[in-house]
């Protein structure tokens, strides 16, 4: 029995302006995205899929088409929903983690608490953020790196810093950008090997970018991308292949 | 919550943006030195100036002053009411001072003023500001023994010890010169036998009057002039009448080679200087009065001591002859009234202009500020244009702070599109830099708060220092009267020089900060 949606495209477009020529990016993608499972969105680079997921992160706005979160329209709410809805909805990570240089691990992980919550709220409920935050990089592994700069950790170490930072307010979905695109095989597949737990479980719902065919074939669902456009449909695999091939 | 720590990082970690605030530092310093030396200045002068002159004068301009001052004052409290809480009256006559120095006349023109010393100190201070110690307590207008300013060896011998050594000196030389001036006849006696010695003793009494000689021949001079009054005079034990000169009337300050202040005083207390004045007739006639100093007045206003010298009131009046003969009344040039603290004195002005208008009566009343309006104005008006001119220089630090602050936002382009994909809004983003910019000019003027404070509680040791270093005077007690830089430091001064220079810092990171928050989350996130 498939489970319920959680994240729906309909018709995204959008064009870059490059010298008052409109370069299409995505011709009217559609993608739907269930729960519980890891979705791969798999293509070359330059094929969309990374603007594609700036739409469903609302961190830009389609030219056309909607994207639903659990049934709501959230492309074009106001900015202070879709605000809400970055920091509290979903988790991202990127490719080049992205984590603040000034920061330590343990505060990098705090900060979509800090950023989510007003300064006298924070404070009210320090404790208990400062406890999740130490959880989940003990979740990550990295509870003894809890007081490192970023500078002074390694690229695997600091996207598992960037996933606990992700997971830090409870997400429903995450959205991860070529997450071993910047790491070496063993790391990267370490990484893969947390991702896969943290669905198992925890039963996180994951959507993956990636141009490796081997990473999208063991995801559950495995969306092409080619050229702007999705093109293979996909199919709800039996027995999810992602889990036993990180394994 | 996000916004403070990562300002409070960036703060520790951004040197650059700290040099940037050394500007406002330095701006924020200075305006506190600034403005606590000139309002000690200003200060100071307002209390010596004050001091000096009483809260309203009414100053008559007849030569013969203005008749029945007890009218005059009883009309004055009427019109005053309870605010009148002093009140003195006195003669003010323009005259000439001379003063015999080493047998060459000095003159010098001076405001004659006769005082009541009772009232006097009263409505203004006068006392505090006589050399000798007894004095400042209750002006006298006799000679003491000594012990005139016992800081100044220049005056050790002033007083009645002065004037006996002046004097037993001047009658030594009078005896040798007698002497010389025998034998000098004698010898011509012998010389040409007998013929015209008269005319002789004239030559040689002329050739002994050389200028060198001086001091011998002053007393002679002096007395040739003034008739009965001064052989009724012994000075060796009696004095005339008491005077009190303002010290630069009979003083030159200068410094020698060694760089020492020196003063020399071409009269001390104990010698006998010449007034000279109009009487107060209808007829005006000349006045030649000898009087002896007994103190000299220092209140460190160039423009008073070098134009005042006191006398006793009743004296004055006399000499001038401002009694009426049949009814004993004395009259006055000048009334001076103290007022009740906080009195607005421009309506007590106003309403004394009223009773006494000018159409009428040569009267001019005035306040002390109205006396020394231009001074205080100009004062006010330096201190107002070196307080733009500074402000002026923590804008310039402010456009420094701008440009720093878009270089540190185009270097966090990639943290600016990070926070806002987990969800920082653009005005929390853009709250940062503005919070950044908020604690950069806490810090900076922080910084120059206590640095200007320091400076100031120093500013005398650090003239000094620098005067070592420099060999150059930084502050010229001969100039100012004042041997250490007066400061006072106003809390509210301090309060809005930290609130301007923090604002403009504000003010500074504003655009910075805008365009951190319109800045595209995706064209962030992908900056290199």
């Amino acid at each position: 029995m498939p489970t319920p949606i959680v994240l729906t495209a309909r018709g995204l477009k959008k064009s870059y302006h490059k010298d008052r020529i409109d370069v299409p990016v995505l011709r009217g993608v559609d993608l739907e995205v269930r729960q519980g499972l890891v979705t791969a969105l798999v293509g070359r680079s330059g094929s969309g899929k990374s603007t594609l997921m700036h739409l469903l992160a609302t961190l830009d706005r389609p030219d056309e088409g909607e994207v639903f979160f659990r049934g709501n329209r959230i492309d074009n709410a106001p900015r202070a929903v879709r605000d809400r809805y970055r920091n509290h909805e979903i988790g991202i990570i990127f490719q080049f983690y992205h984590l603040l240089p000034e920061l330590s691990a343990i505060e990098n992980v705090l900060a979509p608490a800090m950023i989510g919550q007003s300064v006298w709220s924070y404070f009210k409920s320090r404790s208990e953020n400062r406890r999740r935050a130490e959880a989940m990089l003990d979740r990550v592994g990295l509870l003894h790196r809890a007081k490192h700069r970023p500078s002074e950790m390694s690229g695997g170490e600091m996207q598992r810093v960037a996933i606990a930072r992700a997971l830090m307010t409870d997400p429903k979905l995450l959205l991860a950008d070529e997450p071993t695109g910047n790491l070496d095989t063993e790391t990267g597949q370490e990484i893969l090997r947390l991702l896969a737990d943290l669905k198992e479980r925890d039963n996180l719902t994951i959507l993956m970018i990636t141009h490796d065919d081997e990473i999208a074939a063991s995801a559950d669902v495995c969306w092409r991308m080619q050229d702007g456009l999705i093109h293979s449909e996909p199919g709800v695999e039996e027995t999810p292949a992602f889990a036993t091939h990180a394994a | 919550m996000y916004r403070w720590l990562l300002c409070f990082r960036y703060l520790k970690t951004r040197y650059i943006a700290l040099a940037s605030i050394i500007s406002v530092t330095l701006g924020v310093a200075t305006l506190i030195v600034v403005n606590s030396v000139m309002s000690g200045f200003s200060t100071e002068m307002h209390e010596r100036l004050h001091g000096l002159a009483s809260d309203v004068m009414i100053e008559c301009h007849a030569t013969g002053g203005m008749p029945d001052p007890d009218a005059h004052l009883r009309e004055i409290e009427r019109i005053c009411g309870p605010a009148l809480v002093g009140s003195s009256v006195s003669v003010s006559v323009p005259s000439m001072l001379g003063i015999d120095f080493r047998g060459q006349q000095i003159g010098r023109h001076v405001n004659l003023i006769g005082l009541d010393p009772a009232t006097y100190d009263s409505v203004s201070d006068f006392g505090k500001y006589l050399l000798h110690p007894e004095n400042q307590e209750s002006a006298s207008f006799e000679l003491r023994e000594s012990g005139y300013a016992p800081d100044r060896k220049e005056l050790a011998a002033a007083g009645w010890r002065h004037r006996r050594d002046r004097v037993s000196e001047e009658r030594r030389i009078e005896k040798m010169v007698a002497q010389e001036r025998k034998m000098m006849a004698e010898l011509h006696r012998k010389a040409s036998g007998q013929s015209e010695p008269a005319e002789q003793d004239d030559a040689a009494a002329s050739a002994a009057k050389g200028p060198s000689f001086g001091p011998s021949f002053s007393q002679q001079l002096m007395s040739g002039s003034d008739g009965q009054l001064v052989a009724a005079v012994d000075p060796m034990t009696e004095q005339f009448p008491g005077i009190i000169l303002g010290i630069s009337t009979c003083s030159v300050r200068h410094r020698d080679e060694a760089g020492e202040v020196k003063d020399h005083y071409y009269a001390q207390p104990g010698d006998d200087v010449r007034m000279i004045f109009p009487n107060a007739a209808g007829e005006t006639k000349v006045i030649n009065q000898k009087f002896t100093v007994v103190d000299l007045y220092e209140s460190g206003m160039s423009e008073y001591d070098s134009t005042f010298a006191f006398v006793r009131l009743d004296q004055l009046q006399e000499f001038r002859g401002m009694i009426d003969p049949e009814t004993g009344v004395r009259s006055v040039t000048t009334i001076q009234l103290k007022l009740a603290e906080g009195t607005d004195l421009n309506v007590i002005r106003d309403a004394l202009r009223d009773r006494f208008p000018p159409e009428l009566y040569a009267y001019n009343i005035q306040t002390w500020r109205d006396l020394q309006g231009p001074l205080l104005s100009a004062v006010r008006l330096e201190t107002t244009i070196l307080n733009i001119l500074l402000f002026l220089i923590i804008a310039v630090a402010g456009f420094g702070i701008l440009a720093t602050f878009f270089m540190i936002v185009v270097e966090k382009t990639r943290d600016i599109g990070t926070l806002k994909a987990l969800g920082a809004s653009g005005r929390g983003v853009s709250s940062i830099f503005m919070t950044y910019g908020l604690l950069l000019g806490f810090v900076g003027s922080g910084a120059g708060l206590i640095g200007g404070l320091v400076f100031v509680h120093y500013i005398n040791d650090i003239a000094e220092l620098l005067e070592m270093f420099t060999g150059q005077e930084v502050f010229d007690p001969t100039v100012y009267y004042f041997t250490e830089i007066p400061t006072i430091v106003h809390p509210f001064t301090l309060v809005w020089v930290m609130c301007g220079a923090v604002g403009i810092a504000v003010m500074a990171s504003v655009l910075p900060a805008m365009r951190a928050a319109r800045m595209h989350p995706v064209q962030a996130l992908r900056f290199e």
